[in-house]
């Protein structure tokens, strides 16, 4: 089923002691996700996403704006009634019930003519229990539970009623790293089996990369890209979401455009094609990083992490923001660099001397750049800036 | 280790010296005392062992009345209680607004002086020269006779020593089941909003058992405490509770000792004896039922 939001809103009054205008959680949402899809609501915590989710759901009621299901306007419509399946954070397991009658539970609130029998309301939670595979687990209570385990009742317990939307809350913050990456398969696993519209949110990037069919990335309320993964990460709209996808984090620095070349500091990096001379800030992808002794952008060596295929390479220039630049390369590549190599040599953390590099050009490193993994940005406005190379 | 174990000991000493003295030695002596027959507290002397002493106590009709009281005191007031309180702490739990004034007010009776309590129900129920109460006076509205509830007839005298207990015992259980409900998880209810459960199907699927701890634990300590009513009576009736035909088993027993008819330490402990089997047996019972019930 589809869902379409229309210039959704929802504001918070202001709760400081101060007063103050009201807090704007959600700010005039429009988009629209297709049916059978899976979409994270990425962003940074106190954004808004949980907010959105709860709008969606029914659970918060919004300020304006209005929210469809497929052409059903169901802004109006009570949470119970809008067959949704709702995920929490913390699961909300009854603890004082079987994972059986925690499963059964939305099916006793059913009344009229879609009352089940016991047998069937049974019948249907193995159903569930099925799909997210814990039949074993069924007489045992919540507290007997790992949390993925409890996850996955949460999960069965959302299904059973066969909600036309499965809305994850945080689906994966309350597991540990290994059963993290299990778990996020499961969903993407269970999504596709049930082909249910999927809205979940979370803060990892990684996390809304790795499963999603489409990410929505906010900041304070505010939608700042809605596209595929990939296109996130390769097209970002602005620095914030630049900033927010891809670990290691793209590295940013000051710089200008001048006679259509890019400019870091002092160093020309890459000549542009179409674009005024203007400040900016300049992003490049730690992949984006080429070491070459012609290379334009000349950084100070701090250090080499070999990771077995990739080699990390940590330095600094003067126009950075932030603490370190780095850059990713081939470590067969990284291993053809003297400088690479000396670093390696020296034991002492292999970080060099900053008193010694001054009068010398030891530990000077210098890199071209990959014209597709280098991004600017308006310094003022923080918008991405299209060029062209040729 | 064996060092270990005398400083072991040697730090808890004085506890095990206080709570010997004051606790473990009456609870032998009056053990022993209900079972010597004819003991004489001047010369310290008895007749022999045997048990004479729960004979007598049970042929009592002071005691068999007493028996009757406190168990129509128990099985009245424990129960209406809870659910007085219950129902308290539920309305307190769903206003916002006043809620902490109407808490304060609800507590108020816990921190009252019981002399003070005693005094207002005075006002309430007592006939005196010059007005038959406040009670009395609003049934004469409604065209009611008027009513002794303090020298009356037995079920008047019952309704407001009932009355009184409640009203005693009202704020602590208001107390604690209004914390039990606001430590019950918002979300629980979110979810269950979410699968379309009603109101009262949150009450008694989801409420209930997330509270019934405390409840369990108000009902246990509710019914040992009514088991020991004693004071409630004195309040309201005198200290000749036996004449007043309002007496209590902890009542009789005190009457036994130093009460006017007092001097037999024998009879009141056996007496004491038979509260204690009588307070064990519900309260095994009660765990028993709990096992089933309570969801911890």
């Amino acid at each position: 089923m589809k869902i379409r939001l229309e210039n959704l809103t929802k504001k918070f009054p202001n709760r400081s002691k101060k007063g103050g205008p009201d807090v704007v959680a959600v700010d005039n949402f429009n988009f629209e996700i297709p049916d059978g899809k899976l979409i994270g609501l990425l962003g940074p915590s106190g954004c808004g996403k949980s907010t959105a989710l709860n709008l969606i759901s029914g659970l918060e009621i919004p300020t304006s704006g209005r929210i469809f299901f497929d052409d059903e306007d169901v802004t109006d419509v009570a949470a119970e009634n809008r067959g949704i399946g709702l995920v929490f954070q913390n699961y909300a397991l009854y603890p004082h019930l079987s994972v059986l009658k925690n499963i059964t539970f939305p099916l006793e609130n059913l009344k009229g003519n879609k009352k089940l029998s016991k047998e069937r309301m049974v019948d249907k939670a193995y159903e569930a229990a099925r799909l997210v595979q814990i039949e074993e687990l069924m007489e045992r209570k919540p507290s007997e539970l790992s949390g993925g385990q409890q996850q996955r009742v949460a999960i069965a317990r959302a299904l059973v009623k066969r909600p036309r939307v499965l809305l994850l809350d945080e689906p994966l913050s309350n597991l540990d790293a290994r059963l993290r990456l299990q778990t996020r398969e499961e969903i993407r696993r269970i999504q596709r089996e049930t082909g249910i519209t999927t809205i979940f949110v979370t803060h990892d990037q990684e996390e809304a990369m790795s499963i999603s069919d489409l990410i929505v990335v906010m900041k304070s309320g505010k939608i700042q890209q809605i596209d595929k993964p990939q296109t996130v990460y390769d097209d970002p709209k602005n620095l914030f979401v630049a900033k927010f996808l891809g670990t290691p984090a793209i590295n940013v620095f000051v710089g200008a455009i001048k006679h259509g070349r890019i400019y870091i500091g002092d160093d020309p990096v890459m000549p542009v094609k179409g674009v005024e001379n203007r400040a900016i800030y300049a992003g490049i992808r730690p992949e984006g990083f080429i070491p070459d002794e012609q290379g334009g952008l000349k950084c100070r060596l701090k250090g080499v992490e070999v990771m077995g295929r990739d080699t990390s390479i940590l330095s600094t220039h003067y126009a950075q923001e932030g603490e370190i630049i780095r850059s990713i390369i081939d470590s067969e590549d990284a291993m053809q660099l003297s400088t690479v190599n000396e670093a390696l040599d020296r034991k002492t953390n292999a970080v060099f001397d900053p008193i010694h590099e001054k009068d010398n050009k030891r530990g000077e490193i210098r890199f071209s750049v990959k014209p597709r993994k280098i991004f600017i940005f308006d310094r003022e406005t923080e918008e991405r800036i299209f060029f062209s190379t040729n | 280790m064996k060092k270990n174990g005398f400083k072991a000991w040697l730090y808890l000493l004085p506890a095990i010296i206080f709570l010997g003295a004051f606790m473990f030695y009456p609870l032998i002596d009056v053990f022993v005392y209900s079972f010597e027959e004819g003991y004489n507290s001047a010369s310290q002397t008895s007749f022999g062992i045997g048990t004479y002493n729960f004979s007598y106590v049970l042929h009592d009709p002071y005691f068999m009345q007493a028996l009757k009281n406190t168990f129509l005191l128990v099985i009245i007031t424990v129960p209406l209680s809870t659910g007085f309180a219950l129902l308290i702490s539920l309305g307190l739990n769903s206003i916002k607004w006043l809620r902490n004034l109407f808490q304060t007010i609800y507590f108020l009776p816990y921190v009252t002086n019981t002399l003070a309590v005693g005094l207002v129900f005075m006002i309430l129920f007592k006939k005196t020269a010059y007005s038959d109460g406040l009670v009395n006076a609003f049934i004469g509205i409604f065209g009611g006779g008027s009513v002794d509830f303090i020298d009356g007839p037995y079920w008047a005298k019952m309704f407001v020593l009932c009355l009184y207990t409640i009203w005693i015992v009202l704020p602590f259980k208001v107390l604690i089941l209004t914390s039990a409900l606001a430590s019950v998880n918002e979300m629980y209810y979110k979810a269950a909003r979410i699968d379309g459960t009603s109101k009262l199907r949150m009450f008694t699927r989801i409420t209930l058992p997330m509270i019934s701890p405390m409840i369990f634990y108000l009902v246990i300590t509710g019914f040992i405490g009514a088991f020991k009513a004693y004071s409630d009576s004195v309040a309201l009736f005198g200290t000749d509770l036996n004449a007043a035909g309002m007496n209590t088993i902890v009542g009789y027993i005190y009457d036994m000792l130093y009460g006017d008819s007092g001097g037999y330490p024998s009879y009141a402990s056996a007496a004491a004896i038979i509260l204690f089997v009588i307070v064990l047996t519900i309260t095994v019972i009660n765990l028993m039922i709990s096992k089933k019930k309570v969801h911890y």
